[in-house]
């Protein structure tokens, strides 16, 4: 007994340098909302925008589908802020509709895809061998083809609809995420944390999802934020060759198109589309890294 | 019961490479009486951590055992699938990793990562978990164990992370501790604590240990019996008096007169020359012949056995003694 408590004496001592209590989440998002401005800026930019796309029909007085003809392809002023289009509808009503399937678009698809490509990439990296081989090049084959192509194909099948570019999105993007789940699950295989979990035996399953899920998972985030405008831009280019969401319903990507023919003497029409998409694609791109070093139990030290 | 826990018998183990088989563990024999510490001592790369991995079943692919038996209190472990052998670690035999930086998921408290063993291995509830971990971090001398039960790693000291991590693999009582060089990235005093701790642990609970080591000192201040290992063979063996007092093989001395000494006069330390043979190429008689001051014709050509000098002394070696 005495010898113990000895020991705890010298221990005590070697504790004093460290830093007492570990903290709860919500303290660590607050120290990083101090740290990093502008993942909060983004943050805030990107709840009022999902606040105003959802309730646009109470801020707005304008509809966005029937215009009036007499106030077609008018400049910015207080009554259109962001002035009307070619059928006299005004720009930033039609831009907050629009919204709701651009964000949806963003998030759902890329979501649906992380999941899957998660899901084969983690299997395969950790069990190796045969199982490895066969997602992986399935993946390839996923990667060779050219994705807007083939998310056309899906698209002809199945038909027109928001759900359809849902799944046609989701299908053609998990093979990049697999790839990277993949890779970042063969480095955390070796870690010597993931041995010691098998040594005192623990479950394949409890290490995948334990061990090496959430340490994926500063990778992963960042992979998200970055897929999310790829996913808006994907929905554009579909909208833009008639495959996508079809007028009267907007959606970035639609509006930008329509507005390309009025460029010269109505350029808001399309600009106001596009700074949007920029703003967004900025945005989760600064909220992504904000998220990063604020999850990274590495970082939170200083 | 057996009287041993651990009998190993005739282990080979290596790795297939594209250059074909490196043969890292060739024909290992080890015995470890129940409350034993037994050493391992050699050179990096001389297969000691090998032996540690073989036992737990952890080879690190394309590593993988070839031959001989490792028998665990009896029961035959080589053979068995990943799946039989979850049951036995972290219950039967667990292991202290060289690393303790490393050791521990960064993204998890300690104490839920220790828990994680007891929840697995034995019928017991959530809270009773957390109570036993607790009991068991301020026995290895963690001071407010409540406190760093919900700590981080990256929270703790190396000497704090190795504690835990020595808590953990004790957990469930294993009959088997693997140490494979403990305390490598640890400073002198913690080094001493750490060790003071293993030792005092197996003798309260008579468990076995498998100490693995470079560090002669280590060696001398924990073993029972010792085993110095040389490019994938056991070379020498014998308790741990014994072998400090009268070794006998010319690389154990080799590992002797490089040990820097407080009490002589101040000199050149003298080192083994030349470096560990490759394994893919080893020479066609004693492994160690190359660097080996008293080689004779014979050494180049024969491979020599182990043999006993005197009861419970082995040495691999045809010149031994004759100086």
């Amino acid at each position: 007994m005495a010898l113990r408590k000895r020991k705890t004496d010298v221990i005590s001592a070697d504790l004093a340098s460290q830093i007492g209590e570990s903290e709860s989440m919500a303290v660590q998002l607050r120290r990083m909302a101090r740290k990093n401005k502008l993942a909060v800026a983004s943050a805030v930019f990107l709840v009022l925008l999902i606040f105003a796309a959802v309730f646009v029909p109470f801020l707005s007085p304008y509809d966005p589908v029937s215009g009036d003809a007499s106030i077609r392809l008018q400049a910015p002023s207080a009554a259109h802020w962001l002035g009307t289009d070619e059928m006299g509808r005004d720009v930033l009503t039609r831009l907050l509709y629009g919204a709701r399937i651009s964000l949806a678009v963003g998030v759902v698809p890329t979501l649906v895809s992380m999941i899957i490509g998660v899901a084969l990439g983690v299997i395969a990296g950790y069990a190796g061998g045969k199982t490895d081989y066969i997602i992986m090049r399935l993946a390839d084959v996923m990667l060779a083809f050219p994705s807007l192509l083939l998310a056309m194909v899906i698209m002809y099948t199945l038909g027109d609809g928001v759900m359809n570019i849902f799944l046609a999105l989701a299908l053609v993007g998990w093979a990049s995420v697999a790839r990277v789940a993949r890779s970042e699950t063969i480095s955390l295989k070796e870690t010597e944390y993931v041995q010691a979990a098998r040594s005192i035996g623990v479950r394949p399953a409890r290490i995948i999802l334990r061990h090496i899920l959430p340490n994926c998972l500063p990778a992963l985030i960042v992979l998200f934020t970055l897929n999310i405008p790829s996913a808006i831009l994907s929905e554009s280019s579909l909208s833009f060759l008639g495959v996508g969401v079809k007028l009267p319903n907007s959606s970035w990507g639609l509006m930008v198109n329509m507005g390309r023919q009025f460029l010269y003497n109505a350029p808001w029409i399309s600009l106001a589309p596009s700074a949007a998409i920029m703003l967004v694609v900025l945005s989760c791109n600064f909220l992504g890294d904000g998220l990063r070093d604020a999850l990274d139990p590495h970082l939170n030290n200083e | 019961m057996d009287e041993m826990t651990l009998k190993i018998e005739h282990l080979c183990s290596g790795f297939f490479t594209e250059r074909g088989y490196v043969p890292a563990v060739d024909d290992v024999s080890l015995l470890i009486p129940r409350g034993h510490v037994v050493g391992i001592v050699g050179e990096s790369g001389c297969g000691k951590s090998m032996i540690a991995r073989s036992v737990m079943g952890l080879l690190k692919y394309p590593g993988r055992i070839t031959g001989g038996s490792i028998r665990l209190d009896g029961r035959e472990l080589t053979g068995l699938t990943d799946r039989e052998l979850q049951p036995i670690r972290g219950r039967e035999m667990a292991m202290i990793f060289q690393e303790p930086m490393t050791s521990l998921n960064p993204v998890i408290p300690v104490g839920k990562q220790m828990r994680e063993a007891l929840l697995l291995h034995e019928d017991i509830s959530r809270s009773a978990a957390k109570a036993e971990v607790i009991r068991m971090l301020s026995h290895v001398g963690v001071s407010e164990p409540e406190k760093r039960y919900n700590a981080y790693p990256h929270e703790l000291s190396g000497g704090l992370r190795q504690r835990v991590m020595i808590a953990m693999a004790m957990i469930c009582k294993p009959k088997l501790l693997i140490a494979d060089e403990p305390t490598t990235a640890l400073d002198v005093t913690i080094e001493a604590q750490i060790l003071r701790l293993i030792r005092d642990l197996s003798r309260e609970t008579g468990m076995s240990v498998l100490l693995i080591s470079h560090n002669l000192g280590v060696i001398a201040q924990m073993c029972d019996t010792v085993y110095v290992m040389y490019a994938g063979k056991i070379v020498e063996q014998a308790d741990a008096l014994t072998l400090f007092d009268s070794y006998a093989h010319p690389y154990t001395r080799g590992l002797m007169d490089s040990v820097v000494r407080l009490d002589a006069t101040p000199r050149r330390l003298p080192a083994i020359g030349g470096v560990v043979p490759n394994l893919l190429r080893l020479p066609a008689g004693c492994a160690f012949a190359p660097r080996c001051p008293h080689a004779v014709e014979r050494c180049q050509a024969e491979r020599p056995a182990l043999e006993e000098l005197s009861p419970g002394h082995w040495c691999r070696c045809f010149e031994r003694g004759r100086e």
